[in-house]
């Protein structure tokens, strides 16, 4: 660690009144920005709970009437929910699934080298890159072959492509940041290698299975190209089902709206269980 | 797995990249490669040289038919295995 | 960390290999194979060599999409990652806050993809839009469907709006890594801000950094939903970007075989930009800490 020592910085002090706005600065960039990613967000909420003639009809800040018919259509219609409960049951297996193969994987990347390594680490990254437009067909017609088309295994397994890499990648840096003795030790102490990693290891790295599940989770669910592509009805996602509201007579902006808002709600509850997870840190000891 | 629309070279180009990544698995098991610094401002071992070759190469080809109307790609493929060859040794 | 050589170390990587194998290097190939054939149907097909990909590099407009695309990208990079630095600095350490901010923060990340465009379609409206009727209070003239610098800038914001938490997530948990006691040597030193930035905290959030800057590259770099529900790529061509051209060759017009060349362009672009980035980015750090 190089210090740079700046005498002057040590040799002024500020003056109180100096000190006392600089501390404020932060604070106020913060809710300013917080701010503008509450505004469009609060656009959202304000068209749910507004009849579709008023909500295209003029600006308001607030709504005139408050209806609650487009939720109402949501709980009710079985093909509205169905798609939250697809979403879910796919999002969640994506998650398990990824952070199961993800896991032994990240230790080895963490731990040990081997022929590839580096190699097989970046090949992981690349499969983020391609484009889906083309690579959708093939997909469809992988899954269709194997049998799994429309369930939601795949999709599941299809999201892996992008999760999975994302979820070594994130877990490994956390992995790192354990120092080697704490495996030696436990090897001493006649520790196997599986009951030393459920035992000791994963309660060490909680706070990166906890980040790694959200990012998993958030990935797994806005992405439509492909749940859409690969489900008919058995496991239509919630975002294929959105699309639906564009129809004959218009867009049916609050309804949409409704949709969009309970989108954010599974997603925030995740967020609020591995809230402390992120709070304490990744504790990427590569640097 | 007729829907995989297999042609002959691409039959053969895929092989070649699979059969390319076994022989640098076995020549790695009988000569291990070491990390060296050469023409490329990054330490690299063998794979590494490899793989900017070749996506190096793959814009090569690129390159080529972008500037070229009907001239032949064989010209490109020349020169990237000229190229392939001095990162490999050298690089 | 010295890393032990450990050959079997495969047995753990297997899995991962196994699973994203078979999603990836299936389809790959299957591009590659539609990327040299003019496909009219399953037993309907030739073989058309290097035609494809000659057609793709000579099209000026696909030329075009790729600048707008560069363009974008480094956009996207410049102001995301600097202000998802600033913004993870101005979090609180500690405190009840922390996690209010933090759920806060995540709530653009959740919302599906189309619905961003959505949100923003209705949001900066001119007429009914809180963004669109505030910009042109201002006096500042202001139509995203009218004008390409506007309609440019609203799926900039947008996408700022959308993914710069990413940013402040990742680089919030690596400033968090930081000991106490790295920041007391530091005020003992009586090291001034921007050096606890420069040699404490930058250095550590190197590796939370690649991941949001390689992120936030590829996933730009292919954005689709938002600007198409937002401008559709209009007005004009100024918000056309490349997945937008691949899809409408794929999907609309069913050309599967100049569109494939195109994926296989587009993929090798992304490849080398990232493969730059990477080996940057892990270079740039061994000088340091």
């Amino acid at each position: 660690m190089t210090r740079n020592q700046d005498p002057r910085s040590a040799a002024a002090p500020d003056s109180t009144l100096g000190t006392a706005i600089r501390a404020r600065v932060p604070n106020a960039v913060l809710m300013l920005y917080i701010l503008f990613l509450l505004l469009p967000l609060y656009w959202l909420l304000k068209m749910s709970l507004q009849p579709n003639s008023e909500i295209v009809g003029a600006f308001t800040l607030y709504p005139a009437t408050v209806t609650f018919d487009n939720y109402i259509k949501i709980f009710t219609d079985s093909s509205w929910y169905t798609g939250y409960l697809n979403s879910i049951y796919y999002v969640g297996l994506n998650t398990i699934i990824s952070l199961l193969v993800a896991l032994p994987a990240a230790y080895a990347f963490s731990r040990y080298r081997f022929m590839g390594d580096k190699h097989l680490f970046f090949w992981l990254l690349t499969n983020r890159m391609a484009p889906p437009a083309v690579f959708l067909l093939p997909f469809f017609q992988l899954y269709q072959s194997v049998g799994l088309f429309d369930t939601h295994l795949a999709v599941a397994l299809a999201h892996t492509l992008f999760n999975v890499p994302l979820a070594v990648w994130i877990l490994e840096g956390f992995m790192s940041g354990v120092p080697k003795e704490m495996d030696e030790t436990a090897y001493l102490d006649g520790y196997s290698w599986p009951r030393f990693f459920v035992k000791i290891f994963l309660p060490l790295i909680s706070a990166g299975v906890g980040v790694t599940a959200f990012f998993c989770f958030m990935f797994s669910w806005v992405e439509l190209l492909l749940a859409r592509t690969l489900t008919s009805t058995d496991a239509k996602p919630i975002a294929a089902t959105m699309t639906r509201t564009v129809s004959a007579s218009g867009m049916d902006w609050g309804l949409l709206a409704a949709a969009g808002v309970l989108t954010l709600i599974p997603g925030a509850l995740v967020i609020w269980f591995v809230r402390n997870h992120i709070a304490k840190g990744f504790a990427l000891g590569r640097v | 797995m007729g829907w995989m629309a297999w042609t002959l070279p691409t039959a053969i180009f895929c092989s070649a990249v699979f059969a390319m990544l076994a022989l640098m698995a076995v020549l790695e098991k009988v000569y291990p490669t070491v990390l060296r610094k050469g023409l490329l401002p990054i330490e690299t071992t063998r794979g590494d040289r490899l793989f900017i070759g070749l996506l190096t190469s793959g814009f090569i080809h690129l390159f080529w038919l972008a500037a070229t109307e009907e001239l032949s790609l064989v010209w490109a493929s020349a020169i990237s295995a000229l190229w392939l060859a001095t990162l490999l040794r050298w690089g | 960390m010295e890393k032990t050589y450990y050959p079997k170390a495969w047995l753990m990587v297997l899995p991962v290999v196994a699973i994203v194998s078979f999603s990836a290097i299936v389809p790959l190939m299957t591009v590659i194979n539609y990327s040299v054939q003019d496909i009219f149907g399953p037993e309907n097909r030739y073989f058309v060599g290097m035609e494809w990909f000659r057609e793709i590099l000579g099209d000026p407009e696909i030329r075009g999409a790729f600048q707008r695309q560069f363009l974008f990208s480094f956009a996207v990079l410049a102001i995301e990652i600097p202000l998802g630095i600033a913004i993870a600095l101005c979090m609180p350490r500690k405190g009840p806050w922390v996690s209010v901010v933090l759920i806060l923060l995540a709530l653009p990340l959740l919302v599906p993809w189309n619905v961003v465009g959505t949100i923003w379609q209705m949001f900066a409206r001119p007429d009914i839009g809180l963004l669109g009727i505030g910009i042109n209070g201002l006096g500042i003239d202001y139509n995203f469907t009218g004008n390409s610098i506007d309609a440019w800038v609203t799926v900039l914001a947008m996408d700022v709006w959308h993914w710069t938490s990413l940013a402040v997530l990742l680089c919030y948990a690596g400033l968090q890594a930081i000991p106490d006691a790295y920041y007391q040597a530091a005020r003992i030193d009586g090291a001034s801000r921007w050096a606890v930035f420069r040699y404490i905290e930058l250095p550590k959030m190197r590796g939370v950094l690649m991941i949001a800057i390689l992120l936030r590259f590829m996933d730009s770099f292919k954005i689709f939903a938002e600007p198409f529900v937002l401008t559709g790529g209009g007005p004009g061509d100024s918000t056309t970007f490349l997945s937008q051209y691949l899809t409408t060759m794929a999907v609309g017009q069913f050309d599967l075989g100049p569109a494939a060349a195109f994926s296989i362009i587009y993929f090798l672009v992304i490849l080398l930009v990232s493969y730059v980035f990477y080996q940057v980015i892990n270079n740039l750090g061994k000088g340091v800490s």
